[in-house]
């Protein structure tokens, strides 16, 4: 519990220090959102209008505590600013449209390849240097090293362009209406398989690395030789007895992945036009959007944030020692 | 980490085998010689490659030719030389992947040994700005910090150290801490050396092996990152660099026009240094890791005697049997 608490108190010193530097970012760098529509904008908005939208964003003359004051009661009041790009919509409407295709994206992704990874670590492990041990890891790790999008990109090419197999680009197909219908859902898993393999495959090697590595020092524990020695079956062994154990610190990084995965999957939407958050960040950026370029960070923190404490939580559920204490 | 043996010991072991540094033991290794020689070409590349190739940036033909005699790798969309791009990209992001490294490794050594050594009120604070740093997730940070920045391979360094630094802090913390209780350590406290010294004598020559693993990974992750963002369109896009090369390729529809020559070898180029890279950690871990130093002699000498390992005790038996 202290554990918990410990982390929690994290946690909430994380997500007030991304809202604090996003805060400053901004107001430290030269030029401001307020220009930059401005010029955006170029002759079609008179030279008063600047104030005003400089008002708008939150940039007044005040000093920088009040402002700082303004932007933190406007924050709990999940009140982002205005878009650029989209205006005259507001940047919390504008994540929304966002925020469901990512977490079913690079969920789906992580869960999948966590899954995936830790099964293919603990068979490895358990016929150490056998075919799969020895060809496994550096074939992974290989493929690990290519950038994520690019990937992607061969993916989109292989299956997509040149075989057709799969749609290029969006999360569903441009003449469905978004709903429950079979044939909408059944569109938009279509649209998953190209981006979610390429999340799958660029992770996997880290999940079974780090899952072979704790295997390795469980399958040398005492109650391992005790269990053998009772002469258990041998799956019953390796799941119940092994992988159990090991799986454990898997899943302390699995909330750090769902961070490096919601981050990596930033690419990957983009290279799939896939309407998440990656994509409207990469809009936002080329269109010097930055309250909406800011309002994604912070949400994509937070969510991140939410992930790690959720393991947390997940962690003292599935590991009684750190209850007893 | 090995404590430091007896003189006697090294003398022995010197006279045996002349050439026992840590770089013959690297290259002696398979899977680290792999990975030093990648490495090696790909800076031989960087280094003078430039010199061999016609200006990256000129216009030499139609654009979205497909590799031929003349033009190996093809032309990009704005009819430039591939190859010539590759080799000069190869530079840019080589200098910046190698210096942005070494500055995470340089900024999380400090930080981390201050907090690992010094301990107290300075620990609690290092250490908190320094978790902090590692779960704001990096991407994002880095595309808004450089989105306000003036674009361009400095910026993108900058960036890069900014987001990359707490992981290695937080590693040689740890290291430190664990070596601060050693005995030797203790040996020199009480024989009443100055913390500078114990530091830089007594427990830096220990962390070596870390050291270079941290500048190693931090590497890969400034190369990848750095595509990354270049990709998104974030550096200065005038720059030819990797990340560039890519962004131009995704700006001129490359893929969904078939030419797929402007993407493969960049993507290829950046992973085949990022696994290199990779390898040599590897090579770098056992080495220093007595566990699966032995742990490898052991695996090969039951290969080469045809013997298969009992299940958990070290016990062999003949195959077959």
């Amino acid at each position: 519990m202290r554990h918990l608490l410990k982390n929690l108190g994290l946690y909430a010193l994380a997500a007030w220090a991304s809202l604090t530097l996003n805060f400053l970012i901004p107001r430290m760098m030269p030029g401001d959102p307020a220009s930059a529509m401005f010029a955006r904008f170029a002759g079609q908005l008179q030279p008063e209008a600047i104030a005003a939208l400089r008002e708008a964003f939150g940039f007044t003359n005040e000093p920088l505590w009040n402002q700082y004051l303004t932007y933190g009661a406007n924050i709990l009041q999940g009140n982002l600013g205005l878009s650029v790009a989209y205006f005259p919509a507001t940047v919390t409407e504008v994540i929304g449209t966002g925020l469901g295709w990512t977490l079913l994206l690079s969920g789906v992704g992580v869960i999948i390849s966590f899954l995936l990874g830790t099964l293919l670590g603990v068979i490895a492990t358990w016929r150490r240097g056998g075919w799969l041990d020895s060809s496994l890891p550096p074939m992974l790790s290989f493929l690990g090293a290519f950038p994520y999008f690019w990937l992607a990109m061969m993916l989109l090419y292989g299956l997509g362009f040149s075989l057709g197999a799969f749609p290029l680009r969006h999360a569903y197909s441009d003449m469905l209406e978004p709903s429950l219908s079979g044939e909408f859902l059944l569109s938009v898993a279509e649209h998953m398989v190209l981006p979610v393999t390429s999340i799958v495959i660029a992770s996997l090697g880290g999940w079974m690395l780090g899952m072979r590595s704790t295997m390795v020092g469980v399958l040398s524990e005492d109650y391992i030789s005790l269990a053998n020695a009772k002469g258990l079956s041998q799956l019953r062994i390796m799941f119940h007895y092994a992988a159990r154990n090991a799986l454990l610190p898997n899943i302390t990084s699995f909330g750090m992945a769902l961070g490096f995965v919601l981050s990596g999957s930033l690419l990957t939407e983009i290279v799939f036009s896939y309407p998440g958050q990656g994509y409207l960040l990469i809009q936002a950026v080329r269109n010097q959007d930055y309250p909406l370029m800011q309002g994604i960070f912070l949400t994509i923190t937070l969510a991140v944030l939410a992930a790690n404490l959720l393991v947390d939580i997940l962690y003292i559920w599935l590991d009684p020692r750190t209850r007893a204490r | 980490m090995s404590v430091q043996p007896g003189e006697g010991a090294v003398a022995v072991k010197a006279a045996r085998r002349p050439r026992s540094g840590f770089f013959w033991q690297l290259i002696s290794n398979r899977k680290a010689a792999v990975g030093v020689g990648l490495v090696t070409f790909f800076l031989l590349l960087a280094i003078f490659g430039p010199f061999l190739t016609e200006d990256p940036s000129a216009f030499v033909s139609a654009p979205h030719q497909p590799p031929s005699s003349e033009y190996l790798l093809g032309t990009t969309g704005q009819g430039q030389d591939v190859l010539a791009q590759t080799i000069a990209g190869a530079r840019t992001s080589l200098t910046v992947g190698f210096l942005a490294g070494l500055a995470v490794m340089v900024i999380g050594a400090i930080i981390g040994m201050a907090s690992g050594f010094l301990g107290g009120w300075v620990d609690s604070v290092l250490s908190l700005f320094t978790n902090v740093f590692l779960i704001i997730p990096g991407l994002p940070m880095a595309v808004v910090i450089a989105a306000y920045l003036r674009p361009g391979p400095v910026t993108i360094g900058i960036v890069l150290v900014i987001t990359g630094w707490a992981w290695n802090a937080r590693v040689l913390r740890s290291q430190v801490l664990s070596l601060r209780e050693k005995d030797f350590v203790s040996a020199a406290i009480v024989s009443g050396e100055g913390r500078m010294r114990i530091i830089f004598r007594e427990i830096l020559p220990n962390m070596t092996s870390l050291l270079m693993s941290g500048f190693i990974s931090a590497t890969v992750y400034a190369i990848g990152a750095q595509v990354g963002l270049e990709f998104l369109g974030i550096g200065d896009v005038g720059v030819v660099t990797w990340g560039t090369n890519l962004y131009w390729a995704s700006n001129n529809a490359a893929l969904l026009t078939g030419a797929w020559w402007t993407v493969v070898p960049t993507g290829l180029c950046v992973a085949l240094v990022g696994f290199a890279l990779v390898l040599v950690n590897f090579g770098i871990d056992e080495i220093t890791n007595p566990r699966l130093r032995s742990d490898r002699s052991w695996t090969r000498m039951l290969k080469s005697h045809k013997l298969k390992e009992g299940l958990t005790t070290p016990v062999v038996r003949r195959l077959g049997q």
